[in-house]
């Protein structure tokens, strides 16, 4: 029945070439898939791929999607390496949405350069404390993770929800479930004349070398991965094992909090019900196309922000479904994660036919 | 107050229904010793082809069209972790991103159509209990079919050979393979089990209780169902038990405003989740427990002679 047979190491070839070969594999699909729709495939591809790079604004918009992915997803990592799985990031975004809005809210008409910074800091606390609240949980009660970050989300998209439709909404709004919009000093600012790509990205900037530093020279980190890989081992080492879920849980919350501060002051300018489409649970499959390796992060952050904006474009040059970006994100996890099973097996061989003993 | 109380205790049924079929799909799943996270996604997988069948073919086509599309569903997944040795967590989770994408592209195509639904269909005699009558025997045939499928789950896990071999698999694969049970293709079945309820009760939920196709309608109740399995320590009938509590907090949060609680409908949607969270902890809480009733090689993939 198996097909397959361990490997006596792992593939140093095969960790390193899964992620392109689920890319090719997810290529091949999307090929297939456009014939089905009767769309020409190569102009599909050229519209998911090609045009959206051929003008500044297009990359102007490839590096504000790819920020808070990239961002996200490395917080995400930390966790994954340590394998405490935070699938609730898009709550912890839209808790940092919420916290900085609240900020900007209460402080519009008022001017200062501590706006901004407070509104950081606030979606660092808002998703800090929306990814401490699982960690207490599993500390304290041993209740799993997964479905509490998740279940969580689902109670942040309804204290959103209740927010713009309620305290927060703009009197001024027609009606429409959203807040004011932001003033100057609680937005960041462009960086470039005419492109909506704003100074938040350099957050992202700055938290990559950082969380590459943290990963490849800290002591914190390496018991992190110690934990997820060799559980027995760190116990007998005497790592925490309790720390490790806390810090993965806050500090995946925090990344995600400060993605969710950014995109509010960022190009939404305002609170939301709208604000995030999807960037938490994206995120997760971007730390896993990129290895959870900060750099490799980057790498795929780019190209799923690529899949998002192809997505928008496809739909609007080629009357394809919007959710065709999804199906297409949940495609290259899958074809990875099969991709990924050949680090540590390869496919059994037949048994050599024993040619008949020519003796006689 | 008690005829107050019998629309809500039958919305209540109505509402558990999905969580008990996605629940003892996924408890039959997890007894093999594989954990499947993409409930959510093969529900809305189901949902869509149970809806999109529904339309053309009527209600009975679109319950089987669920129950095979959430099987299918379910087989990319069976692929990953049952013969390439996947972690299960992440794709479960990539089987939810999935299902998701998939159903909301084929369901542009659905929006703005709509079923008739289902009338109840009282059952002669039992119907006229007074209280219990119109509560459990006043209801559609699905819900019916709800309590048929717990007691069936319960009657095969407990009192056949099937359930013997199933939980000796999950419990010992390598026990059970080494006696010279087939562990990959008993877990296939159970997978793909674990699917076609799963694709039912999305096909419940698009064509019996709203009955219209919205996107990601599922609206977590797939999670639920994951969380209801823990919730009842893996026994179908305590399931049944958890749908309930469920299903009473979802319709009790319609008529919250009429009982006279004052508080904003976004607010009392989140209570569902709350309330899983809250259940989450009391059970987990309990390690003992929860050690006891575990499958024991629940998530630990299985490669025969790997």
């Amino acid at each position: 029945m198996s097909l397959l047979t361990p490997r006596t190491n792992p593939s140093k070839l095969m960790q390193w070439a899964a992620p392109p070969l689920a890319i090719l594999a997810t290529l091949l699909t999307a090929t297939v898939l456009f014939y089905a729709l009767n769309k020409p495939p190569l102009q599909a591809f050229y519209v998911f791929f090609i045009e959206p790079l051929e003008t500044e604004n297009g990359w102007s918009e490839l590096a504000l999607k790819a920020s808070p992915l990239i961002l996200i997803a490395q917080g995400l990592a930390l966790g994954f390496r340590a394998r405490i799985y935070n699938i609730g990031a898009e709550g912890q975004l839209l808790m940092g949405a919420i916290c900085a809005s609240g900020v900007a809210i209460y402080t519009d008409g008022m001017d200062g350069d501590w706006i901004l910074p407070l509104m950081v800091l606030a979606g660092a606390i808002g998703g800090g404390l929306w990814g401490a609240l699982p960690a207490w949980l599993k500390t304290r009660f041993n209740a799993e993770e997964t479905l509490t970050t998740l279940m969580l989300t689902y109670v942040a998209v309804q204290l959103l929800a209740w927010l713009v439709s309620g305290p927060w909404r703009d009197p001024g709004g027609s009606n429409f479930p959203q807040s004011i919009m932001f003033s100057e000093p609680a937005l960041f600012n462009a960086l470039f004349e005419g492109l909506r790509i704003n100074s938040s990205v350099i957050i992202t900037l700055l938290a990559v070398p950082l969380l590459w530093l943290f990963v490849k020279r800290s002591f914190l980190a390496y018991q992190l991965a110690v934990g997820g890989q060799a559980p027995s081992a760190a116990r007998y080492a005497g790592f925490s094992a309790q720390r490790t879920v806390w810090i993965s849980l806050v500090v995946s919350g925090v990344t995600a909090g400060i993605a969710g501060a950014a995109e509010a002051a960022g190009p939404v300018g305002q609170l939301t019900l709208s604000l995030s489409p999807g960037y938490g649970f994206a995120a997760i499959i971007v730390a896993w196309v990129g290895r959870l390796h900060p750099i490799g992060i980057v790498f795929s952050g780019l190209l799923m922000a690529l899949i998002y904006i192809g997505g928008e474009a496809a739909q609007v040059s080629m009357q394809l479904p919007s959710a065709v970006s999804w199906l297409f994100q949940g495609m290259l996890l899958f074809f990875l994660l099969g991709a990924d099973a050949f680090v540590d097996y390869r496919l059994k061989r037949r048994k050599p036919f024993v040619i008949k003993e020519a003796q006689a | 107050m008690i005829e107050h109380l019998i629309p809500v205790l039958i919305g209540t049924l109505a509402a558990a229904t999905p969580l008990i079929f996605a629940g003892l799909g996924e408890l039959v799943t997890e007894k093999s010793g594989v954990i499947n996270l993409g409930v959510e996604g093969m529900m809305l997988i189901g949902a869509v082809a149970g809806f999109g069948a529904a339309l053309h073919w009527g209600l009975f086509a679109g319950f089987v069209a669920g129950a095979l599309a959430g099987a299918l569903a379910a087989l990319p997944f069976a692929l990953l972790t049952l013969s390439l040795g996947a972690n299960q967590a992440a794709s479960g989770l990539a089987l939810t991103i999935f299902g998701s994408g998939l159903s909301a592209f084929v369901g542009q195509y659905l929006v703005s159509e709509s079923l008739p639904g289902l009338q109840p269909w009282p059952i002669p005699g039992l119907s006229a209990i007074p209280v219990l009558g119109p509560i459990f025997f006043n209801q559609t045939v699905v819900v019916y079919l709800s309590y048929a499928a717990a007691i069936f789950v319960t009657w095969v896990l407990a009192k056949t050979r099937w359930g013997l071999v199933l939980r000796a698999v999950g419990e010992s694969p390598e026990a059970a393979h080494t006696i010279g049970y087939p562990v990959t293709s008993i877990r296939y079945a159970a997978v793909c089990f674990g699917g076609a309820m799963a694709g039912i009760a999305g096909a419940y939920l698009s064509t019996v209780y709203t009955p219209l196709w919205v996107q990601n309608m599922t609206a977590g109740r797939g999670w639920i169902a994951v969380a209801l399995v823990v919730f009842a320590t893996w026994k179908p009938l305590r399931l049944l038990l958890g749908a309930y509590l469920f299903g009473g907090m979802t319709i009790l949060q319609l008529h919250a405003q009429g009982l006279g609680v004052d508080l904003p409908s976004q607010l009392l949607s989140a209570i569902p989740y709350v309330a899983t969270i809250v259940v989450l902890v009391l059970i987990s809480r309990d390690r003992a427990l929860l050690q006891l009733n575990l499958p024991a090689s629940l998530g630990k993939p299985f490669i025969p002679g790997g």
